[in-house]
């Protein structure tokens, strides 16, 4: 007998005495945690990549040129903005209360909005100045990163849309309430990741 | 091939670039393998219809959830993608053989269809072999090992292994239509730019690595949570077994290294697509972030393939030597340490790129501390051997060429971590030697012994043993035949992927490892012979106890092959080896007095359909068809959602049935241990534990 091995207490079958529920709520929070991490690593990559391309201009325009500080701050805003009310929709379904949680989630998909159609504007006028993708590396880099947030903006959005049929057909359930809190993980997140783009691009660009 | 006149410049809005001149009926080498495939594919097809088998293939595998069966699925792919990348090795060694200016002359091979090979087989050996056994031997074991009856995700696993074997189709297809990248496995631009490689080869590459890497990160997650959160109760993680504590590091740094994956090709995509400049020569681009880049996910990609190798080692090696793996602790530690320096040493694949003496200097420093760890490793081996009674089956084969093989590639890894010797060795057969090496002698020799200890679990009969003995011996012979020459050569100058050589002293070297490839060529052979030969005579090797080594960790706790709920009652943990424990306090082998029935996932359709249609997605982007590609990404979001809106994703098993199982099993095992005494001859069919020692 090993050393490490503890002597059996009576009654011990090796298998559980009583079989428990498994909490599958949980193993979706904490899966749905780990993707945030490993898209927190993609977003890392292409901001190392803005980084390095950061004054690869090849003599064409510079963020100096084009950026325009108050037009970003009023999208931040908004970005901002919808993460409270994604939060004051999560106390909503807290509190079982669909008015709430439906009213909230379509202001934050309003918002959503809003900051989507803002950044299709930026692009557009910047490619128009005659900053493209195509341009210099700093601009591919700068339309890769900014417009990676967007497209994550956007499957939120869509998301959010998937997630209001599944509540008026089932009405706030355990599933929905886990669907909620991972979609709201996923809100957050690129909210925070929206903070690093402000001030790596935005304010660092006009510097 | 790229013959210039079947580059399309001008996509046709119904077919892109998609034209008769793009199959390659000019050649004879190809097409005779086209026609080999679409006969034998229309063969099995034909065989399946005529059997009428299609709804149970549909029914029980390809919709399966169930992580045994998608294992198996795993593997047998990974042994069908085998034939094709060891026939790519077959061609380079006798192209090179033949390929010196004072004999035949050039060989066979013109340079365009020789560089597809090499990087096919680069490709094809990592992505579509080495990934798929070991996240194969994962989905078999994992759950089994630690008490659950399935992974957290059942769906996301069905998704992967389809995701993973549409990007294998995809290599597949460029063979026939088209060509492949021409580039080297990891595609460096500017090489692998438009300029450069203006046909599909390279967006082949892009797309069937982007499909079956998101598969690989989407494993990662599940993998990951599965052995954080379904763990048997009392499980603790110093409990748990080692290889799935190697199979969580490995998950860790698939989390961690694939999304650099995904955005490096997602970059080179648009570079070829849009026409950014990410990595271009001009406009500010910057060819030396991608090397970069790729390095800083595929440092830690052959981590990924190692680390669960080593767990596999310490399974078997504890196993056949009758007691507890020495140095528990110390081996889990040390594979952490490996995680983590994994990520640091990246640079070592580029010491030439002009970093500098300080930066080299570093991650040369480095990279020689990860053989500190992976030292300890050797000894935990060692010394669980040490005073054992080793028993000598195939899996130990494997496990005693491995500690020698890869100890000799782990020194030669010192070696060429020394940047100053690296600037007279990088680029050269010694480096292709020792990282054959390490993957051969290491890794893969890792997944066969696993493939071999398990196969029983899997299947409920064991393989062949003389047979898997001689395939380790060939391979063992073949590989020190095939590799050592090259580390000669590395020293003699001969740098790597030459079609055509002028050196005439080379060619010896070249001659001894052309005949390694055919020693291997036959252990492969073996191999394929060995699992023939063990089905056909199934009836005498069966494993009814479902313990047929003497195993000591929960997986040899149930039926061979398990129930599909794995657990008929959930294991409660008190040992690390906690089937040891159970039979050292004769609590193993007996059935529970009642059963409760129990929660599982039902099979899905999503899965296969969701991987087909961006399998047409990838097709289309390749050849840009823009319409197809539009319409099949749609059809993945709708299948996604419809999926997603679907009510019943589980069900119950009743009691009634998991008795009729349960007990059929353990009437076998009565009927056995009745028997026991009086007919020794078979000694596989005897409970593991009446042949155990304690230590």
């Amino acid at each position: 007998m090993n050393t490490l091995t503890q002597t059996p207490e009576p009654g011990y079958t090796g298998y559980v005495a009583q079989e428990h529920h498994h909490d599958y709520a949980g193993d979706s929070l904490l899966g749905f945690w780990i993707y945030i991490m490993s898209d927190c690593i993609l977003f890392a990559t292409l901001f190392a990549t803005y980084a390095v391309l950061s004054t690869g201009f090849a003599g064409g325009l510079t963020p100096k040129d084009l950026f325009d500080l108050e037009f970003v701050a009023v999208e931040t805003a908004l970005l901002l903005f919808s993460s409270f009310t994604f939060g004051m929709a999560m106390l909503g379904a807290q509190s079982k209360n669909m008015t709430q949680l439906l009213l909230w989630l379509s202001i934050t998909f309003a918002l959503g909005g809003g900051f989507l159609v803002m950044e299709c504007y930026e692009f557009y006028h910047f490619s128009n100045e005659g900053a493209g993708p195509t341009t210099s590396a700093y601009w591919s880099a700068f339309y890769g990163l900014v417009g990676t947030h967007g497209l994550h903006v956007l499957a939120g959005m869509l998301w959010m849309i998937v997630l209001v049929v599944h509540l008026l057909r089932d009405g706030i359930t355990e599933t929905n309430h886990t669907r909620l809190a991972c979609l709201s993980m996923f809100w957050h997140f690129l909210d925070v990741i929206w903070i690093c783009v402000f001030s790596m691009v935005y304010l660092m660009g006009v510097m | 091939m790229a013959n210039k006149a079947t580059i399309v410049t001008d996509p046709d809005p119904i077919f892109g670039k998609l034209t008769w001149d793009s199959i390659p009926f000019y050649d004879p080498i190809i097409l005779t393998t086209a026609l080999v495939v679409i006969m034998v594919g229309a063969g099995v097809v034909g065989a399946i219809l005529y059997y009428g088998k299609l709804r149970y293939l549909w029914e029980e595998w390809l919709t399966s959830v169930d992580h045994k069966k998608i294992g198996i699925m795993y593997i047998i792919a990974a042994f069908i993608m085998l034939i094709r990348g060891f026939s790519d090795a077959l061609l380079m060694r006798s192209q090179q053989a033949l390929a010196v200016s004072d004999s035949s002359g050039v060989g066979y091979l013109p340079p365009e269809h020789y560089d597809q090979i090499f990087t096919a087989h680069g490709v094809i050996m990592i992505f579509f072999v080495a990934m798929p056994l070991i996240v194969g031997l994962m989905n078999l074991v994992v759950p089994l090992q630690i008490g659950a009856r399935d992974v957290a995700f059942p769906f996301l696993n069905s998704l992967s292994f389809w995701l993973f074997v549409v990007g294998a189709m995809l290599v597949n297809a460029s063979l026939f239509i088209g060509e492949f990248a021409a580039t080297g496995w990891l595609a460096y631009p500017p090489l692998s730019g438009l300029e450069y490689s203006p046909w599909v080869g390279v967006d082949y590459w892009l797309w069937a690595l982007q499909i079956s890497g998101i598969g690989t990160l989407l494993s990662g997650v599940n993998f990951f949570v599965t052995i954080i959160r379904m763990r048997a109760p009392g499980m603790t993680l110093m409990k748990m077994p080692v290889f799935t504590w190697t199979s969580l590091c490995a998950n860790v740094l698939i989390i961690l290294a694939f999304p650099i994956l995904t955005v490096t090709i997602t970059l080179l995509t648009l570079d070829r697509y849009l026409g950014t400049n990410f990595f271009t020569n001009d406009l500010g681009g910057n060819q030396m972030m991608y090397v970069n880049l790729i390095w800083a996910w595929g440092h830690p990609e052959v981590y990924i393939l190692i680390l669960p190798a080593f767990g596999i080692f310490s399974e078997v090696t504890a196993t056949f030597s009758r007691k507890r793996l020495f140095g528990y602790t110390s081996f889990i530690w040390a594979t952490v340490c490996i995680m983590v320096l994994s990520f640091i040493v990246w640079l070592h694949h580029f010491f030439t790129m002009g970093a500098g003496a300080s930066v080299n200097a570093f991650f040369g420093i480095a990279t020689m501390v990860i053989s500190i760890p992976t030292g300890v490793k050797i000894f935990n081996w060692l010394f669980t051997m040490y005073k054992g009674r080793v028993k000598f089956d195939s899996p130990m084969w494997w496990t005693c060429s491995f500690l020698i093989t890869f100890t000799i590639g782990g020194m030669t890894g010192v070696m060429l971590a020394i940047p100053a010797a690296n600037f007279v060795l990088h680029n050269s057969l010694f480096l292709v030697a020792h990282f054959h090496n390490v993957i051969i002698g290491g890794a893969l020799f890792g997944y066969f012994a696993g493939l071999t200890y398990w196969f029983p679990k899997a299947t409920g009969f064991k393989l062949n043993e003389t047979l898997g003995k001689w395939a380790a011996g060939l391979w063992t012979v073949g590989f020190f035949l095939a590799f050592m020459p090259l580390y000669v050569l590395g020293f003699m100058g001969m740098t790597r992927r030459l079609n055509y050589y002028d050196n005439p002293t080379w060619n010896t070297w070249l001659l001894i490892a052309g005949a390694g490839a055919l020693i291997i060529l036959i252990a492969i052979c073996v191999q394929f012979y060995q699992v023939f030969a063990s089905i056909r005579d199934r009836k005498k090797n069966l494993d009814v106890t479902g313990d047929p080594w003497g195993g000591r960790t929960l997986e040899w706790a149930t039926s061979s092959p398990p129930p599909f709920y794995n657990f008929a009652r959930t294991p409660h943990v008190m040992d690390r080896d906690q089937f040891q424990y159970l039979k050292d306090h004769d609590l193993a082998f007996k059935q529970p007095a009642e059963y409760e029935r129990i929660h599982m996932p039902k099979n899905t359709w999503a899965g296969i359909v969701i991987a087909v249609l961006s399998g047409i997605m990838g097709f289309a982007m390749v050849w840009h068809i823009w319409w197809l590609a539009i319409v099949s990404t749609a059809a993945m979001i709708v299948a996604f959602i419809v999926y997603n809106f679907q009510r019943s994703k589980d069900y119950y098993v009743e009691v009634e049935e998991i008795e009729r199982i349960e007990n059929s099993y353990f009437e076998q095992l009565n009927h056995i241990e009745n028997n026991d005494l009086s007919n020794d001859t078979n000694e596989v069919s005897k409970p593991g534990h009446s042949l155990s020692i304690t230590a």
